[in-house]
């Protein structure tokens, strides 16, 4: 085993401020794709939101636990994204934010948790969505199966379930291309949409991503 | 009386309608905008948080119709009934609606001494509405 094998929530500031620098250089990526099939502000929105996040956990970041972070992460998101997103990113971090009240580590178990009640909160919000859809839940349900496998699996530790994760978050990413999306501004494009990998689903991958690496990093 | 809280992406967009509904029942009925990112002006969108101000705003004994124009309109409208207070959260219901159309014929419905449940169906009802 390694020691570091759990994320602080000092840890969870730092991601946060990661995603966001990962936001800010993705922004015309993400705008882009959503140029194609939805309103062309899902780059500019979620650079906005973690911007947003980074700055007011700074304000606030005397003494925060994981559940503090994630909550006021999740409420930022909501507050300043403007956009679907800002629901469905801010219920996916409130949802794990209730889990992880009071603690002050979260190991492997803790994120399989976390993760799958994020789900749950954006799959709730969107009406029940499931794969294939052509949503974020593209790349966050096999990344939750994921984690939920390697949280039982005693070989496996934090980062390499974060690794198993992200191999299939980055399938479920591609996975959307050739779907005709059932949910949000895509829907109305019917089979326009085919052939343009979600933009969801892919700030759902880089956030998995931002995660992965830091971890990786931290020393796994 | 039943509120009703409009809920577009662009503010313009929520004041004509709440321009075309206060014509037609003289401002007998609460009606409560929500329209543009209130954190960046100027930005189409709109966050849960203003969508639970506007209930509250509007919300008395005979609860909320809310009445989106779409994608996350409806997104956020839902996730602010998620964080209404409980008594508050069962009595605010939102219109399978079109934005127009729907709150017209809410308001109406509403300001002839229709409930929630009544305000919901006529806005619901609008949809099948033959214009030609």
């Amino acid at each position: 085993m390694v020691l570091a094998q759990v994320f602080t929530a000092s840890d969870l500031i730092e991601v946060v401020y990661r995603i966001s620098l990962c936001m800010q250089e993705n922004e015309k990526y993400l705008t882009d794709l959503d140029a194609a099939i939805g309103d062309a502000d899902h780059g500019i929105n979620m650079n906005r939101g973690f911007r947003n996040a980074v700055e007011r956990l700074r304000q606030v970041n005397q003494n925060l636990d994981i559940g503090g972070v994630l909550m006021t992460t999740g409420m930022v998101l909501m507050e300043t994204v403007g956009g679907a997103a800002g629901p469905l990113y801010g219920m996916m971090f409130t949802n794990m934010a209730m889990v992880l009240s009071g603690k002050n580590e979260l190991d492997k178990k803790g994120l399989s948790v976390a993760f799958s009640e994020g789900l749950k909160g954006v799959q709730e919000i969107g009406g029940g969505t499931m794969p294939n859809e052509k949503t974020m839940v593209d790349t966050l349900y096999p990344a939750v199966e994921e984690l939920k496998k390697a949280s039982n699996d005693s070989n496996v530790g934090l980062v390499d379930s974060l690794e198993r994760a992200l191999r299939v978050a980055e399938q479920g990413m591609k996975s959307t291309a050739p779907l005709v999306a059932k949910k949000g501004r895509a829907s109305y494009l019917g089979e326009r949409a085919v052939g343009h990998q979600d933009p969801g689903a892919t700030s759902t991958y880089l956030i998995i991503k931002v995660i992965y690496e830091f971890a990786k990093e931290k020393g796994g | 009386m039943v509120g009703i809280v409009i809920v577009s992406h662009s503010r313009k967009l929520a004041e004509g309608v709440k321009e075309l509904l206060d014509q037609m029942v003289k401002g007998n009925v609460k009606v409560e905008l929500v329209g543009g990112v209130t954190a960046e002006p100027g930005t189409l969108g709109m966050s849960p948080m203003s969508v639970k101000e506007a209930i509250v705003k509007v919300m008395d004994s005979e609860g909320v119709l809310i009445i989106g124009d779409m994608g996350s309109a409806i997104l956020s409208s839902k996730t602010a009934i998620k964080m209404l207070a409980p008594e508050m959260k069962e009595k605010v219901v939102i219109a399978d609606a079109p934005l127009v159309e729907g709150s017209f014929a809410a308001a109406v419905e509403i300001s002839a001494g229709g409930g929630l449940e009544d305000a919901k169906r006529a806005a619901e009802e609008s949809k099948s509405l033959r214009k030609i």
